[in-house]
């Protein structure tokens, strides 16, 4: 029973549980769902097929998100949604040094570190707006980045001066696709590359251990030397690099950008990914690992969607569904019901639980 | 202390651009029109009553340029148009507007963009206001359009449409340049169907439920599946015009193993989206390979792409609507009626096998 508690009570169970739904869901209605084929892709590479890889291909972006996600969220209480908008200036910014400023270009222009450096660079400038905005002129997060929201596909569009840039070299195609010879998307190496940087961070700086500080009690953080307004900028910051790398994977799928609906309400999903992750969205405490496996439960809610052609403009209304269930869990008088109904109720979930064992 | 400091700071830019705001509206009001209307436009700024105001002065601005000589005087139009970042279309579409509407053709054009309605209908109370010759609009949505009209034909302005029809009276506006979406879709179905396939599996990728280039162009296919027993759709999805969202539709098909020959999609971007899925999963497509393309919009890129063979048909949606309005707008200058009021455009569908770079070079957009 203690051990049950143990496991229940961890952030991390929250996606866990959810991710086992979605497996035993899918088991049930279809266990061919689960299969995994070895083929070849036109480039004559090998390469595995099937959904669990669409969904580590596709839930990178988010999981990457996520990662910047959590930390504006426990370092400042509130919520980026400028996400989408922001990826959008920074695929824009990457295009454009890759086509040497025209409209099309059959090889790239420049190396693709370069382009990424100076998407880097754009998706840090508006990190650092929004940053600055919340930590210097406390502004609400949400109201702060609602301004990038608005502006931001604008001057994403602004930078290739309404053009809509196509790159069409194979090269390019690696980074959202297929590294020649290995037969997991690259997307998927890109995330593990960002959360082994996330770890690093979170490992050998003080980093995590000031946000948490900040988002708990500001003013104590400030009496034991931490400067608040410094993490908070800093966590837009980091944000602003996720979100150039998530750009780099967007744009190299399709090798071009559509300005007004590239990574379309991607910023909801990362929230929802910290949200699923069981972290409270008004600061403080986080767990990275959570939101990461958060985020992949969300892709695998998508492709399980899809899969049973469920009608994509519907998907909102299924994830709504979700957001309404971790609400209400979440929330402080349910919690206190579901203590007093489980110590009610524990024998008989012992004698339960001894059975099932 | 700095909360309330910094709240009263926004509270007074706020006020001060609301006031600017009113202020320059106010002030183009009086200018042209008698001080009394104005005053009551200034007084109660809604729509019902600014109406009058501006009707006033807008049949005085007319007056003076029928009186003047047809030729040789510029007419004041006021375009209304959705985001010209909604997509490639629209983007050739604005460009095209802008680029014939000018001095040197006669014209002094004033633009407003918008892709909501209410906004759009804002910006067309306002060119009223302004008291142009004619308006040009481009509707975001069908509904809603009926009082601003009046006020337009009572202020003695033509209204014309281009590209997008609307649900109102058609005493209320002179000409509609319009696509005729599905005419589109069935010359897209009928080629499809002279390819002579075996069994027809279709990867349907829809647009925006609703929109009347998604209804056009669905329309003409599902009367076929519904007619012929070796034409089914493996799946029918809307992708919302995105090329990301088609991706997954198609890559979720793919992983499900079933079978298709042909995708259907509604735009270039979601083809663009699905043959990427193709790739990723070694499926050949083009002419004469496993699976054909279709795509509609006719983007440059998409046209080099059925050049290259890598895709198979594409249909045109003609944004090129500017000589078109011209031609109406110098009609009813020479006192003449648009007969009959919609006009449709003319509309190609390319062919893998047949297109040239001549093609690419005239038709892309």
């Amino acid at each position: 029973m203690t051990n049950l508690k143990k496991i229940v009570g961890k952030q991390i169970f929250i996606p866990i549980a959810a991710l086992l739904i979605l497996i035993l869901f899918n088991l049930c209605a279809d266990p061919s769902f689960f299969k995994i084929t070895l083929g070849t892709n036109s480039a004559g590479n090998p390469v595995l097929s099937g959904y669990l890889v669409t969904i580590l291909d596709y839930g990178s972006e988010l999981a990457i998100l996520a990662i910047g996600m959590t930390l504006v969220t426990a370092a400042s209480g509130g919520q980026d949604i400028s996400v989408g908008a922001t990826l959008a200036i920074a695929g824009s910014a990457m295009l454009k040094v890759l086509c040497g400023g025209a409209t099309s270009a059959s090889v790239m222009q420049a190396p693709v570190i370069v382009a990424l450096l100076v998407g880097c660079i754009a998706a840090m400038l508006a990190g650092a707006f929004n940053g600055a905005l919340v930590a210097y002129f406390r502004i609400q997060p949400m109201v702060a980045t609602l301004i990038l929201y608005t502006a931001g596909r604008s001057i994403a569009a602004w930078i290739n001066n309404n053009e809509l840039p196509i790159i069409s070299d194979s090269a390019f195609t690696v980074y959202g696709g297929f590294i020649p010879g290995i037969p997991i998307p690259t997307p998927f190496f890109i995330a593990a590359l960002c959360v082994l940087a996330a770890w690093c961070l979170l490992k050998f700086t003080t980093i995590g251990l000031y946000t948490q500080a900040v988002g708990i009690n500001e003013n104590s953080a400030r009496l034991n030397g931490i400067n608040p307004e410094f993490i908070k900028f800093l966590s837009f910051v980091i944000l602003g690099v996720c979100v150039a790398v998530a750009a780099l994977i967007k744009i190299s799928r399709l090798s071009t950008i559509n300005y007004s609906v590239i990574a379309k309400d991607i910023e909801m999903d990362a929230i929802l990914a910290v949200a699923l992750g069981g972290n409270a969205l008004g600061g403080g405490k986080f767990n990275l690992w959570a939101s990461i496996l958060g985020a992949y439960v969300i892709q695998f809610l998508t492709t399980t969607l899809y899969k049973f052609n469920v009608q994509s403009d519907a998907l909102p209304a299924y994830k709504a569904v979700v957001v309404i269930a971790l609400v209400v869990f979440s929330a402080p008088t349910v919690r206190a019901k579901l203590t007093e109904l489980s110590k009610k109720k524990s024998r008989s979930v012992q004698l339960a639980g001894k059975e099932a064992a | 202390m700095k909360r309330k400091l910094l709240a009263m700071i926004m509270t007074v830019t706020m006020t001060g651009a609301l006031l600017a705001g009113c202020g320059s509206s106010s002030s183009t009001a009086e200018t042209p029109a008698a001080s009394e209307p104005a005053a009551a436009s200034e007084a109660a700024p809604a729509s019902s009553e600014a109406a009058p105001a501006a009707s006033e002065e807008a049949a005085a601005s007319t007056e003076t340029a029928e009186t003047a000589p047809a030729s040789g005087e510029t007419i004041k139009v006021g375009i209304i148009n959705n985001d010209p970042n909604e997509s490639g279309y629209r983007t050739a579409n604005d460009k095209d507007l802008k680029s014939f509407f000018t001095a040197e053709n006669g014209y002094e054009a004033s633009f407003a963009y918008s892709l909501k309605n209410d906004e759009q209908i804002t910006a067309a109370q306002k060119f009223i206001q302004d008291g142009v010759d004619y308006l040009l609009l481009s509707a975001a949505d069908t509904a809603g359009w009926d009082t601003v009209l009046q006020d337009a034909q009572d202020a003695g302005i033509h209204v014309l449409l281009f590209d997008r029809t609307i649900d109102a009276d058609e005493s209320l506006y002179d000409a509609s340049v319009v696509s005729d979406m599905a005419k589109e879709g069935e010359t897209a179905v009928a080629w499809l169907e002279n390819q002579k396939l075996d069994e027809y599996n279709i990867i349907h990728l829809q647009g925006v439920m609703g929109s009347a280039a998604q209804q056009g162009r669905t329309g003409a296919l599902d009367t076929k599946v519904g007619e012929n027993d070796n034409w089914k759709l493996v799946t029918q999805q809307t992708a919302e015009w995105n090329a990301e969202k088609a991706q997954q539709i198609v890559q979720s098909v793919i992983d499900s193993g079933e079978k298709f020959n042909v995708i259907y999609a509604e735009n270039d971007d979601m083809a663009k989206g699905a043959v990427a899925a193709l790739d990723k999963a070694n499926i050949s497509h083009g002419v004469g390979k496993d699976v054909i393309v279709m795509g509609f919009d006719c983007n440059k890129w998409a046209l080099e792409e059925l050049l290259a063979q890598n895709w198979n048909y594409d249909g045109q949606c003609n944004p090129f609507q500017a000589t078109y309005l011209d031609e109406a707008i110098k009609t009813i200058e020479a006192g003449g009626t648009v007969d009959p009021k919609v006009i449709i455009m003319e509309e190609k569908g390319f062919d893998a096998s047949e297109i040239t770079q001549e093609d690419v070079d005239s038709y892309g957009i």
